[in-house]
C-alpha cells in the first residue's frame, strides 16, 4: 500500500536546534455586546507551548472548535496572540518590526484545505506563483520566471508552460493543490504550515500529494506542521503528534506510541472513531464520549474533559487544572489518570 | 486581446445590446463632430449670442422637417447677400453685383437677388441690411420687386447710411401701394385668387443704387424669414437649436460618464478600504453613509446651484461627492465582506502582501464584474440629473444643453404657443442615451453576472 511506504520511508526524530517554538499561547477573541460593551472572550488557544526542530514534521490533531486553526492563523502572524509568544529562530514574533515580519512571512509556508478558494480566481497560476515574489522584491522579470520554473518542476507541474496561463478552475483539484503547494514553496520556507491539505481531495490524489509534500519536506529539511481531523492520513505523514482539546494541548508524543498506546481519554476516543476500511468494523458499535464539545467562552472548571470523560476521578478533575504527565519517555498527557 | 474578442462575440448575441452600441456610437460620432465643427468657445459665443449673431433667423421657427408631415409646404429661411464674408452657421447665395461707373462720378451699383419661391405659405419677415461706403453724400437706392407673372413692383427709394437696415414690412407707403395688404403678404400673392395665396415661381429683386463719390460702395444683405428653419428650428432669441443639440451631446456623454464612472470606482474603493480596515474606518464610513442617505440630494444640488456655483464642473464635483455614500457602499461592503473571508486573501496575508495590495490587486478585481454593468446603467441616471438641474434653471449659464433648451421652452410657454419641435427634440435625445446605456448595460448584466455566482 502506497501510504505504508511513506510510513517506512519516514526518518527517525533527530536531536536538532529548535526553529519554532511557541510559548504559553493564549489568542482570545473578545465578544462585543451591542457592538461596544465587553461580553467575554472566546478562548480559542489558551496556554499552548510546544518546540518544533528543524526539519520535523509535527501533526496537529482535534476536532473541529478546538482551536487548532486559530493556532494555525497565529503562527502564521495573521491573529494577534492575547498573551505568550512564538519565537522562530530566536526571534519573538512580538517584537518584531515591519521588515522582520515579512522576512519572517517568507520563511512560513501556508498550504490551505481549500485548494479552489486558495486561489484568486481572476489570476492565473503564472500571476498567482509571481505575487509572492513581487511582494519580497524579487523585481528581475526573468528571476522570478526561473524560480516558477524550478518550482513548477518541484511539485510536478510539467511541462509548466501548459499550466502558467491557465486560470485555477481550468486546473483539477489535484493540480489546484499542487499549485497551492507550489505558492508556499516558492520563497523557499523553513517551515510549512499545512491545514488539512488533503481533507478536499479525492481518495486517488490524497496520496500523492501527501507523496509530494514529503519529499519537498525532505529535500528542503521542512519542518512541518500538519494540522488534520483525521488521524488515519496523520500515521503516514507526520513524527509528532499533538491533541488539542478546546484550546489546549491534551497529549503529545511521538506517532507509533499514540497510535499503540494512546494516553488521554479524549486520544483514546478519537483514535476509537477513526474510520479503518476494514468489514468487521459494520457491525461493531463505537463507543463514543458523550455530549458536546465545550464552550470556549465559558470552559469547564478543572480538566476541561472531564464532563464528557468515562474515567473521571471524583473532587479532582472537575476542580484543578492537569499539569502535563509523562506516563512514557517523550509522550506527554494533561490528565490526572498519569499522577 | 483574445478575451476582448471573446467578449464581443459574447455581447453581440443580445440584440438590445446591439442597439445600445449603435446608438452610443452615433451619438459619440456626433458628439466628436459637433465639438470639431463648433469649437467650444464659438459654441458659448453663439449661444450666448444675442441679435448681431442671430439676427438673420426668424423667431420661434419650426425646423424644416416638418415639410415631410405637413400638407402645405411652409416657407424655409432665404439668405441672399452680396457681402463677401464667411459665416459658418448660415448657408447662403451670393448675389449678383454689377458695377457701372457713371461720368458724374461714383457707379451705378446694380445688386440682383433671385430666389424660387415654392411654398404654399406666406414668410414672416423681409429685411434688407444695407451697408455702404462715402465720404459726405449719402448714396441712393431704388428697390424693386419683380413677381413669376412678371408684374414690377416700387418698393422703397431711398437714401442710406453706412449701416441701415431696412424693414420691408413695416413700410407705410409700401402697404398703401400694396392697396392695404401687409408687404410679406401684398409682394407674393396670386392677384387672381380671392384670398392670399402665394404665387410659385421665381421671384426677383433689384436695388439699383447710385453713388456720388469716388471709392464709394453699397452692399445688401437680403433675408426671407420662413416659419421653418434649419434641422431644429429657432427659438424665441432667434438661436439655431442646432447648436445646442449638437453640443448637448458631448456635453451629456462627458457628465454621466465621468460622473458615474467617478461615482461608481470612488465608492467601490472606499466600501473596499472600509470593509478591510473595519473597525471605526468601517464604523465612521456607515454613519456618514447613513446620514448622507436621508439628506435631500436634488435639494443640496439646487442650494449648491443657487448660493455658490452654477459651473457644470462644480455641480458634478458635488454630485459625485454626494453619490458616493450612499447604498451602492452597502451592496459593496455586503460584497466585501464575503470577499475578505476568501482563504486566498488568507494566504496572501500569510506570504506578507500589505494592506494596500490586498485591497487594489484582491479585494476589488474580484468585484469588477460586477461593477460594469452598474457603471454604464448609471450614466443615463446623471445625465437625466443634470438636464433636470438645468430645467430647474441650475444649468451651467454658459454651455448649451439640452436642459436648457427644455428650460427656456418652459419658461417661453412652448407648449402653449404649439411650439412641440423645442421640448420634443431635447427630450427624444435624453430618451435615446438613456435606451441605449440601459439596453448595453442589462446586456452585460446578463453576460456578467452568471460569473458571480461561483462567488
Amino acid at each position: 500500500m502506497a501510504l505504508n511506504e511513506l510510513n517506512t520511508a519516514a526518518p527517525a526524530v533527530q536531536a536538532g536546534d529548535t526553529l519554532l517554538s511557541v510559548d504559553d499561547l493564549h489568542v482570545w477573541f473578545e465578544l462585543k455586546r451591542w457592538g461596544f460593551g465587553h461580553a467575554g472572550y472566546v478562548r480559542a488557544v489558551d496556554g499552548v507551548s510546544f518546540k518544533l526542530r528543524y526539519g520535523e514534521s509535527t501533526a496537529v490533531v482535534g476536532e473541529s472548535g478546538c482551536g487548532k486553526s486559530s493556532l494555525m492563523k497565529t503562527i502564521l502572524g495573521i491573529n494577534i496572540p492575547t498573551k505568550g509568544d512564538i519565537v522562530f529562530q530566536g526571534q519573538h514574533l512580538s517584537k518584531m518590526n515591519r521588515r522582520e515580519l515579512k522576512w519572517y512571512r517568507s520563511q512560513v509556508g501556508y498550504v490551505q484545505q481549500d485548494p479552489y478558494g486558495a486561489l484568486a480566481p481572476f489570476m492565473n497560476v503564472e500571476r498567482i506563483l509571481e505575487e509572492p515574489l513581487i511582494i519580497h522584491g524579487v523585481s528581475s522579470k526573468t528571476e522570478r520566471m526561473e524560480r516558477i520554473y524550478k518550482v513548477m518542476e518541484e511539485v510536478k507541474m510539467t511541462p509548466a508552460d501548459d499550466f502558467l496561463h491557465k486560470f485555477p478552475h481550468m486546473l483539477s483539484g489535484g493540480q489546484q493543490q499542487r499549485i497551492v503547494i507550489a505558492r508556499a514553496m516558492i520563497l523557499e520556507p523553513k517551515l510549512l504550515v499545512a491545514d488539512e491539505p488533503v481533507s478536499m481531495l479525492d481518495a486517488s490524489v490524497r496520496v500523492e500529494i501527501l507523496r509530494l509534500l514529503r519529499n519537498l519536506q525532505e529535500k528542503h529539511n521542512l519542518a512541518v506542521i500538519y494540522i488534520t481531523h483525521d488521524l488515519s492520513t496523520v500515521r503516514y505523514f507526520s513524527e509528532r503528534i499533538f491533541v488539542m482539546y478546546a484550546g489546549k494541548l491534551v497529549e503529545s508524543s511521538r506517532i507509533e506510541p499514540l497510535v499503540q498506546q494512546p494516553r488521554h481519554p479524549y486520544t483514546q476516543a478519537l483514535l476509537e472513531a477513526t474510520s479503518d476500511p476494514d468489514a468487521n468494523n459494520a457491525l461493531t458499535f463505537r463507543e463514543l464520549p458523550p455530549g458536546e464539545p465545550p464552550s470556549l467562552v465559558n470552559p469547564p472548571e478543572g480538566c476541561r474533559f472531564h464532563p464528557r470523560c468515562s474515567q473521571i476521578i471524583k473532587g479532582l478533575c472537575e476542580v484543578e487544572v492537569p499539569p502535563n504527565f509523562e506516563p512514557a519517555p517523550e509522550h506527554l498527557a494533561a490528565c490526572w489518570l498519569y499522577k | 486581446m483574445k478575451n476582448f474578442l471573446r467578449f464581443l462575440s459574447e455581447i453581440v448575441q443580445y440584440p438590445s445590446a446591439i442597439v445600445g452600441v449603435t446608438i452610443i456610437t452615433l451619438m459619440i460620432a456626433i458628439g466628436v463632430y459637433a465639438m470639431v465643427s463648433i469649437p467650444y468657445d464659438e459654441a458659448v459665443r453663439l449661444w450666448r449670442g444675442g441679435e448681431d449673431v442671430w439676427y438673420q433667423n426668424p423667431r420661434n421657427a419650426a425646423p424644416s422637417w416638418f415639410n415631410y408631415f405637413t400638407p402645405k409646404k411652409l416657407p424655409e429661411t432665404i439668405l441672399i447677400t452680396s457681402f463677401e464674408e464667411e459665416n459658418p452657421v448660415l448657408r447662403k447665395e451670393l448675389a449678383e453685383k454689377t458695377i457701372l461707373p457713371r461720368e458724374a462720378g461714383g457707379d451705378e451699383i446694380i445688386l440682383t437677388y433671385t430666389f424660387e419661391y415654392d411654398y404654399d405659405e406666406f414668410p414672416k419677415d423681409l429685411i434688407i441690411y444695407f451697408r455702404s461706403r462715402y465720404n459726405e453724400k449719402l448714396p441712393f437706392v431704388a428697390v424693386r420687386w419683380y413677381t413669376p407673372d412678371e408684374r414690377e413692383i416700387r418698393v422703397a427709394d431711398m437714401s442710406i447710411q453706412a449701416r441701415q437696415t431696412y424693414r420691408i414690412v413695416q413700410d407705410q407707403r409700401l402697404v398703401r401701394r400694396l392697396r392695404g395688404l401687409s408687404p410679406e403678404i401684398g409682394l407674393f400673392a396670386d392677384p387672381e385668387s380671392e384670398t392670399p395665396v402665394p404665387l410659385k415661381g421665381t421671384y426677383k429683386m433689384v436695388i439699383e443704387g447710385l453713388t456720388f463719390e469716388q471709392a464709394s460702395n453699397i452692399d445688401a444683405e437680403f433675408v426671407l424669414h420662413g416659419q421653418l428653419h434649419g434641422w431644429a428650428g429657432t427659438d424665441h432669441l432667434r438661436r439655431d437649436l442646432t447648436v445646442a443639440l449638437l453640443w448637448g451631446i458631448p456635453i451629456a456623454l462627458a457628465f454621466g460618464l465621468v460622473a458615474s464612472l467617478g461615482t461608481g470606482v470612488a465608492t467601490m474603493i472606499i466600501a473596499a478600504i472600509g470593509v478591510w480596515f473595519g473597525g471605526w474606518v468601517d464604523d465612521l464610513i456607515q454613519r456618514i453613509t447613513e446620514i448622507n442617505l436621508v439628506l435631500p440630494f436634488l435639494s443640496i444640488l439646487i442650494m449648491v446651484g443657487t448660493f455658490y456655483s452654477r459651473s457644470i464642473w462644480v455641480i458634478l464635483g458635488f454630485t459625485i461627492l454626494l453619490s458616493i455614500f450612499t447604498g451602492a457602499i452597502k451592496s459593496y461592503r455586503a460584497i466585501f465582506m464575503q470577499v475578505r473571508e476568501s482563504t486566498y486573501i488568507e494566504a496572501a496575508r500569510a506570504y506578507g502582501a500589505s494592506d494596500g495590495r490586498i485591497i487594489f490587486r484582491y479585494l476589488i478585481p474580484r468585484i469588477i464584474p460586477l461593477l460594469i454593468p452598474g457603471l454604464v446603467i448609471g450614466i443615463p441616471a446623471f445625465v437625466f440629473l443634470e438636464a433636470a438641474l438645468a430645467f430647474l434653471g441650475l444649468g451651467d449659464p454658459v454651455l448649451p444643453t439640452w436642459g436648457k433648451i427644455i428650460n427656456d421652452a418652459q419658461f417661453n410657454g412652448a407648449l402653449y404657443n404649439g411650439f412641440y419641435y423645442w421640448i420634443v427634440q431635447p427630450a427624444v435625445l435624453l430618451m435615446l442615451t438613456g435606451l441605449a446605456f440601459s439596453s448595453l448595460g442589462f446586456a452585460l448584466d446578463r453576460i456578467f453576472n452568471p460569473r458571480l455566482r461561483g462567488m
